[in-house]
């Protein structure tokens, strides 16, 4: 129940329903159940387009728009109208409404030369035009710049002022805090609550993420030799950037990537395994100094990494099981050892409790034996692995099982990075954490005495004083 | 589907009743008899052995087409330059023979020298391709449509310039080679065994290559997810490459095989469309080696099946292009529908 | 030559490009839907023997290159349905259907060869033929040139410059956001497709019917050009006035071959007659080269200033394809 002239802040950690919830409203999906009613009225929207003809504009997280076209033409495309567009009209309500908010969007030139903040600002301009009464805005605040992120919210305040009625979605505690009427927390498809200002930011991250669920004795082990060194690495990429990171891991070690998707944590690993090179500092292995080494270069001295999405880039479809781990390991000979193949397939089905026979086709497994599999893909001994999301679509049993077999290689001196968003699996099997917040890292944090509602907070993006890479090396 | 070894039969099956109820449509278009048309490709292809060899000999370069374009279609590229690839063959070949033609070496190593030299043109050319693809970014499709051109007018500027007949430059391509350098012939007709025997060795190694070889294997993963075929450790660029000049060693001995043993010399149109019908069987056989061979000798019959067809039946003998194709066309069309149902179910 | 002799052979360049013009716009617009029409070879002689017997049975030049359009069409639904529907390789239907209809036209064109039909005769603009040079150069020519003219200025309006138009850059781009705005895109992919194939139908006629007159079957010198229009297309960028450019260079080459050839016989006639192609590969490079992996990792190892600067010039220098172009859509 959102009245107008309201910003609604909607809370949720990955995969609490925020964005399925958006999408039913915009128009992508229907609801199993339940109504959406506008205005006193039950309405049906069968499709985006039908949204926005009901004065429901979302913008989306990744700005859905034109980057080879201009800033015009992305305005107009879409809106009805006669064969030949008006755009001496159109440039003048965009030129209007764009001062109105103090945008300073030329409609000539090209979306591709655009920030995110400046595609965000063309998309609510766009919206507007065509007459949205309800702004849906998901994660907004990912990528931009502070100053446009305060223009934001100024524009923001002005449109529920005149009466819209804005749905603001995000994980940023801070940015609902600041902005929002009322705060509605969703977690696991459910809404947990409703609460209006002034905030408990404690209350909110209890909400949002739950209570934790002790695993019993956490096991560490004594971290050896340095395994993995990065040195004022700066990485950078179309959304974000992260500036002068170091960290030490050693053999032994566990450490866990918090924080949102897209925080950073994902560009951070893929510098670990060589996969992008840093335009700065100094990635090291062991002795070897490997800054903008292939990752071949990276595999070579022990290094692995395994992708999130599983099926897309981690495994290959068509390929049996069997394949994939003779593809991942060093055999001899020109000619397939079949008997060789089979033993070796057998062994690892077993040992990771894979439910599927050395000849089934990867993509007719499970999602759950599918990560399984991608995990079977590890050699053994290796120095460092890198894992995105290690246990993502298991239940729990299938969890313990899996961080078992990787505690057991913690045990050979191997040494683990791995990214979650589930917050007890960071907490209970690091022996450090560090957080991602919009490109920002955390120093390492001890994990055994961080708490939930500490990691909370920083993923939300609050308490980052003293604890920041940049402030520290400032 | 529970039954999906049937359903895929009848899918299949239906596909060529499809096809040959469209071409017989088409010749019934044409006022032309569609039984006495199918009769005489078959006469024309098995009717007697003089045309049984001449398939053959047509079945050799097809086949060596076929077997190289299945490697770069396990990894997942498409090799249309595979013509300029057999051109290129064609030529390295016949300048190599022309460069040894009066060293007065022992006519079979001129012979073997010649073939490898083919070889090594072709895999040249695709080469090109590959390295146009990897550091250019340029589509293998573009840049091996543009290079068959390239090829074709280098073929025809030294068939019309610096290899030309003394005298009158023709059309009939270069001065022929002596037969001291033709490849041993079956008495009485210009099929080689060689020729044969290196079109079935050639698919023999294909089929063992890609179904029973590491490298193989991992040319597959290259083809199917090169993501993930990266992350396994496999250098996908390379095997790109690697993938492009291994077909183009296979278009070359085609090109070779066309030199030496079936025109003896350089001729205009020496690649004679065999690669885009090594495309096209590729395609029919779904990329499984196993049936290239019989897919190709029915395509090479059907070619020259249909080659007396304007003398007896006064009708072109495209007809054999047309079967094919509409073949393909068919098997790829109820493919589609084929998933398409499956995924409703 | 004198002057009015050139300005004549110019005019034939003019009318000799329309064809190839005309093709090169239908493909343009398919594939700024996002659909490739690879069957182009095929459609444009399967069009050109259809047009040719269409005429030639009804001696009525209209229904010739309407039968072209219409087989054009045709040809380019079996690509839609493959493509769109059945989502199979748009490469693998185009292809085929290349093959395919050569051999048809070859095949169904036996009867019909070397018989007359009506030809296209010129029709000059009156009064504006009598303008000296442009006279004879723009305004002496047949119905189908004046076509290719307008088709140039009309495509490039509608694509550029009209709502419709701007939907069609939109689902080539990003089919996702189009469909956000209202889009039907696969139906759209339906109509742009077939209406690219028509126009491509169209050219075969204009070739048996007037600029290559008569239909001679493996003779009839039609067999490359759907090709070479291919590459046309990619050197065209996507733009019915780059293409346009690229349609009548390679015209003027063509002519240049012959006119050239017996002044230079050194220079071997081949070396124009494929210009385009490496003409094509090198524009593919050029665009394409900052896509190659190599250069993204040297780029990364750059220093922050030479690497913004470089980064600008290779995105002036792309001129990417359509981002969805090969890509099936499918509504989430």
């Amino acid at each position: 129940m959102i009245p107008a002239g309201t910003i609604q802040g909607v809370l949720g950690e990955n995969g609490a329903g925020k964005s399925t919830l958006m999408k039913i409203l915009s128009g992508f999906f229907f609801a199993d159940s339940g109504e959406v009613v506008l205005d006193g009225k039950p309405v049906i929207i069968h499709s985006p387009a039908d949204a926005i003809k009901h004065g429901i504009g979302m913008l989306h997280q990744d700005p859905l728009d034109f980057p080879p076209l201009r800033l015009i033409d992305n305005f107009i495309l879409g809106c009805e109208g006669g064969l030949f567009p008006d755009r001496k009209a159109a440039e003048r309500d965009f030129r209007q409404l764009a001062e109105k908010f103090d945008f300073s969007l030329d409609p000539e030139s090209y979306v591709d030369t655009l920030t995110v903040g400046e595609r965000q600002q063309l998309e609510i301009l766009r919206l507007l035009w065509l007459g949205a009464r309800v702004l849906i805005l998901d994660e907004p605040t990912t990528g931009i710049s502070l100053p446009q992120k305060e223009k934001l919210f100024a524009t923001l305040k002005i449109l529920a002022s005149q009466g819209m009625t804005i749905i603001f979605v995000s994980h940023k505690l801070e940015d609902v805090e600041a902005l929002c009427s009322s705060a509605a927390v969703l977690r696991q498809g459910k809404l947990i609550g409703v609460t209006t200002p002034p905030f408990d930011t404690k209350k909110l991250v209890e909400m949002m993420f739950g209570k934790v669920v002790t695993f019993g004795g956490r096991t560490s082990t004594k971290p050896g030799k340095s395994i993995l060194r990065l040195t004022k690495i700066s990485l950078e990429d179309a959304r974000l950037q992260i500036k002068d990171v170091s960290i030490d891991v050693r053999a032994g070690e566990v450490i866990g990537l918090a924080g949102m998707e897209g925080s950073g944590q994902a560009i951070f690993l893929e510098s670990c395994a060589g996969l992008t090179r840093p335009v700065n500092g100094k990635v090291g292995i062991g002795e070897h100094d490997l800054t903008g080494a292939t990752h071949h270069a990276f595999k070579k001295q022990g290094v692995a990494y395994l992708p999130a999405a599983r099926l897309e880039q981690g495994l290959v479809p068509g390929l049996s099981l069997t394949d994939h781990f003779v593809l991942s390991e060093k055999m001899k000979g020109v000619f397939i050892n079949r008997e060789q193949a089979v033993k070796l397939a057998d062994e690892r089905i077993k040992f990771y409790n894979i439910k599927g026979t050395p000849v089934s086709p990867v993509e007719s497994l499970s999602g759950g034996n599918q990560q399984r599999a991608l995990l079977a893909t590890l050699r053994t001994p290796l120095n460092l692995i890198l894992v995105e999301h290690p246990t993502r679509g298991l239940d729990i049993e299938s969890t313990m099982y899996i961080w078992s077999k990787l505690k057991e290689r913690c045990g050979q001196g191997t040494a683990i990075v791995f990214i979650s968003a589930d917050l007890d699996e960071v907490l209970q099997y690091s022996d450090r954490v560090v957080v991602f917040f919009a490109g920002r890292v955390s120093l390492p944090l001890n994990a055994e005495k961080l708490s939930v509602e500490k990691l909370g907070r920083l993923i939300g993006g609050k308490s980052w004083e003293n604890f920041e890479q940049e402030a520290a090396n400032a | 589907m529970r039954n999906s070894r049937w359903f895929n039969l009848i899918i299949q099956v239906s596909a060529v009743v499809m096809a040959l109820l469209f071409t017989t449509l088409v010749l019934i278009a044409t006022k032309a008899p569609p039984f006495e048309a199918y009769k005489n490709i078959i006469i024309g292809s098995i009717g007697s052995w003089g045309k049984f060899s001449d398939v053959l000999i047509t079945w050799v370069p097809l086949l060596l087409v076929t077997a190289g374009l299945l490697i770069t279609f396990t990894t997942g590229l498409w090799n249309i330059g595979i013509e300029g690839q057999i051109t290129l063959g064609a030529i390295f070949t016949t300048w190599m023979m022309r460069s040894l033609l009066d060293s007065g070496w022992n006519p079979a190593l001129i012979i073997t020298l010649s073939i490898l030299a083919g070889m090594l043109g072709g895999a040249l050319w695709a080469a090109l391709v590959g390295a146009l693809k990897t550091f250019g970014g340029v589509n293998e499709i573009f840049g091996g449509l543009g290079l068959n051109f390239v090829a074709t007018a280098l073929n025809i500027w030294l068939i019309f310039g610096p290899w030309k007949r003394p005298g009158v430059a023709s059309m009939s391509g270069t001065v022929p080679f002596p037969d001291t350098l033709w490849l041993p012939m079956i008495q009485g007709s210009r099929l080689s065994l060689y020729a044969v025997a290196m079109a079935v060795v050639a698919i023999v190694v294909v089929y063992f290559m890609l179904q029973g070889t590491y490298f193989g294997l991992r040319l597959k993963a290259v083809g199917k997810n090169t993501n993930a075929a990266f992350l396994l450790g496999i250098p996908t660029w390379q095997y790109s490459m690697i993938s492009f000049a291994l077909c183009g060693v296979f278009a070359g001995l085609a090109g070779a095989v066309q030199v030496t043993t079936v025109y003896h010399r350089l001729i205009p149109s020496i690649s004679s469309g065999y690669g885009f019908m090594g495309l096209m069987v590729a395609m029919l056989i779904n990329y499984q080696a196993l049936w290239a061979a019989p897919v190709a000798l029915f395509f090479a019959a059907l070619n020259i099946g249909s080659i007396q067809l304007p003398v007896v039946l006064k009708m072109d003998s495209t007809l054999a292009g047309v079967l094919q194709g509409t073949l393909v066309l068919f098997v790829l069309l109820a493919d589609g529908v084929r998933q398409k149902l499956i995924k409703k179910a | 030559m004198n002057f009015d002799t050139l300005l004549i052979s110019l005019a034939g360049v003019l009318t000799a490009a329309a064809p190839i013009l005309i093709a090169v716009i239908g493909e343009t617009i398919s594939e700024r839907a996002g659909v490739i029409n690879l069957s182009m070879n095929g459609t444009i002689l399967l069009a050109a023997m259809g047009g040719f017997a269409a005429a030639f049975f009804t001696q009525n030049i209209v229904l010739g290159f309407l039968a072209g359009m219409l087989i054009g069409a045709l040809v380019s639904l079996v690509v839609a349905f493959a493509s769109i529907t059945l989502k199979q390789s748009q490469v693998a239907v185009g292809f085929i259907l290349a093959l395919l209809c050569r051999d048809l036209s070859y095949f169904l064109g036996n009867p019909i060869m070397g018989e007359t039909a009506p030809r296209l005769s010129s029709s000059p603009i009156p009064f504006l033929s009598s303008i000296p040079i442009l006279g004879p150069l723009f305004f002496k020519q047949d119905v189908m040139t004046y076509l290719s003219f307008i088709l140039v200025g009309a495509a490039w309006v509608f694509i550029f410059r009209t709502r419709p138009g701007l939907m069609l850059q939109g689902i080539g781009e990003r089919p996702a956001a189009a469909f956000v705005r209202g889009a039907n895109v696969n139906r759209l992919r339906y109509f742009y497709t077939i209406l690219g194939g028509a126009l491509i139908g169209l050219a075969g006629p204009i070739y048996s019917l007037s600029v290559k007159a008569g239909w001679k079957g493996t003779i009839s010198g039609l067999d490359g050009l759907g090709w070479i229009a291919l590459s046309i297309t990619i050197f065209g960028g996507w733009n019915p006035i780059r293409a346009a450019f690229g349609a009548y260079l390679f015209a003027l080459l063509q002519w240049l071959g012959l006119v050239l050839q017996p002044l230079l016989p050194g220079l071997p006639s081949q070396v124009l007659q494929v210009a385009p192609f490496p003409l094509m590969i090198l524009t593919l490079l050029f665009v394409n080269i900052g896509n190659a992996e190599w250069v993204e990792h040297t780029l990364a190892g750059m220093p922050e200033p030479t690497r913004r600067a470089f980064t600008r010039i290779l995105r002036a220098m792309r001129a990417t394809p359509p981002a969805a172009l090969g890509v099936p859509f499918e509504a989430e």
